[in-house]
């Protein structure tokens, strides 16, 4: 019987860690994107209820940090090492590739996974820095003092500059998704020819969703702030 | 009888130790009634009449059921037409005049022994691992003494289709062996007979398969586009549960 540690770095087992991570921080982003869409009111009030209560749950709110940040780390080093693997696989590459078309899955989305979710790494930093290590601003809702994060949103996204890397960001995300999604259930061995089409259109469905929602935020918010 | 004329692009490579290069040759002889195979038979022929090395390539039954061809033909292992082995690959599926680049199956497990052969016995020694049943010596069983459902038996022999030919290795982008370990785990998980070594033959399998150097599968599926017994992924999923089954029930 292999160990602990030997099944998780099997090419079986670390599919495995990276497809529960990964639909794990699926459905954290469905939860960020709600709770986002708060932001398309023109009225600050409900937006920063909102990031107060979530900073109101406490420790709570940091061991589901921790445990997000854990996800992510699995997650990269278990696709830094697929990507290490399959370039050691083959050290020697074909002069002429193809694709035998259907029922291959190859396309451009699951071929760039690890470029893909290097950008989607990099964008996470300058994310937090910009908002969740950013500035401070304060304001008062029914007497509470709170951050008024949706001021420092709003200054954020009236620079092009960040909404059109943004855009670019979420764009790729989309792509990430649109493999990484039905790929997490085949990874866990969840393929039934019944059900695997609705869960490859299902991910298609979210990758849009999820791209179109995030990266519309912004040009939301540039076009109601600067444009109009 | 019409004669095609095609430009081939080959991979020549004198021994494993010995860098390899494309070479270009010209064929104004082949017919669309010859099948791939036949078509580098006539190259060699004129190579061997003209006193040059003739260009080695594995083959076998060529009735495709052997695995033993191979060839990566225009970036697609087995040729363009679906669930064909090269060995039925015929030339009238190319035009006349056709640019042909023909390659070894790559990865690192599967060194190349000479031109377009490489050594395909990392595949053994994963059997070896654990693709075996015990059965007890003696006389032959009576046919259908134990019960197996239709289904089962179906989805068992789909599997078992495999001719371990590694086209699945040559065409993942990550040089996983995936499908072709999954075929032979699901076969024998599915059936009575592979009941006593289930769990012991997932996990050494899969150990063999990661020690001999293949890569990780990253689901593009692409091998299942081009086995030329069209298995299909879903036996991949299979091998993982079966490999989750033997660590954790």
């Amino acid at each position: 019987m292999p160990s602990f540690m030997s099944t998780v770095r099997s090419s079986v087992g670390k599919k495995f860690l990276m497809a529960i991570t990964g639909l794990a921080m699926i459905v954290f982003l469905i939860e960020h994107l709600t709770g986002n869409f708060l932001l398309l009111q023109p009225n600050p009030e409900p937006y920063n209820k909102y990031a107060h209560f979530l900073l109101s749950f406490g420790w709570l709110l940091i061991v589901a940090e921790l445990i997000l940040v854990a996800f992510l780390v699995i997650h990269m080093i278990s696709g830094i090492s697929v990507f290490l693997k399959k370039r050691q696989a083959r050290p020697v590459g074909y002069h002429v590739t193809g694709s035998a078309g259907k029922p291959s899955k190859k396309s451009f989305a699951s071929t760039t996974m690890i470029y893909t979710g290097i950008v989607i790494f990099i964008f996470l930093a300058i994310h937090l820095k910009t908002f969740k290590y950013g500035p401070y601003y304060e304001t008062t809702v029914d007497g509470v003092v709170m951050r008024d994060l949706y001021r420092l949103v709003n200054e954020v996204f009236s620079d092009p500059l960040y909404v059109g890397g943004y855009v670019v960001a979420m764009i790729l995300l989309g792509f990430h998704l649109r493999h990484g999604f039905w790929s997490a259930f085949q990874s866990l061995g969840l393929n039934h020819p019944r059900y695997m089409p609705i869960i490859y259109g299902l991910g298609v469905l979210i990758a849009i969703v999820l791209a179109v929602g995030f990266l519309g935020i912004p040009v939301w918010i540039y076009l109601r702030e600067v444009v109009l | 009888m019409k004669k095609m004329t095609l430009h081939l692009r080959i991979w020549r490579q004198k021994d494993a130790n010995s860098p390899g290069k494309l070479v270009s040759y010209t064929l104004n002889d082949v017919t669309p009634e010859m099948s791939f195979l036949e078509m580098l038979d006539v190259l060699n022929e004129h190579l061997i009449a003209k006193g040059e090395e003739p260009v080695e390539f594995d083959n076998d039954c060529r009735e495709g059921i052997c695995g033993m061809c191979s060839l990566v033909i225009n970036g697609i292992p087995h040729g363009p037409e679906h669930a064909t082995a090269t060995c039925q690959l015929h030339m009238r599926h190319f035009k006349d005049g056709d640019t042909i680049t023909i390659e070894p199956f790559r990865a690192k497990p599967f060194p190349v022994v000479k031109d377009l052969v490489v050594d395909r016995s990392a595949f053994d020694r994963i059997l070896a691992a654990g693709g075996y049943i015990s059965v007890n010596a003696g006389s032959a069983p009576d046919a259908n003494t134990i019960p197996i459902p239709k289904e089962i038996a179906d989805e068992a022999m789909d599997a078992a289709a495999c001719i371990g030919c590694g086209a699945c290795v040559a065409a993942c982008p990550n040089a996983s062996a995936s499908l072709f370990v999954s075929a032979k785990i699901s076969q024998l998980a599915l059936l009575p007979q592979g009941q006593p070594e289930r769990k012991r033959r997932a996990l050494r399998m899969i150990e063999q398969m990661d020690k001999e150097g293949f890569g990780d599968c990253s689901n593009h599926a692409e091998c299942e586009a081009v086995c030329p017994k069209e298995i299909s992924i879903v036996h991949i999923a299979r091998m993982r549960r079966e490999y989750m089954r033997a660590m954790f029930c």
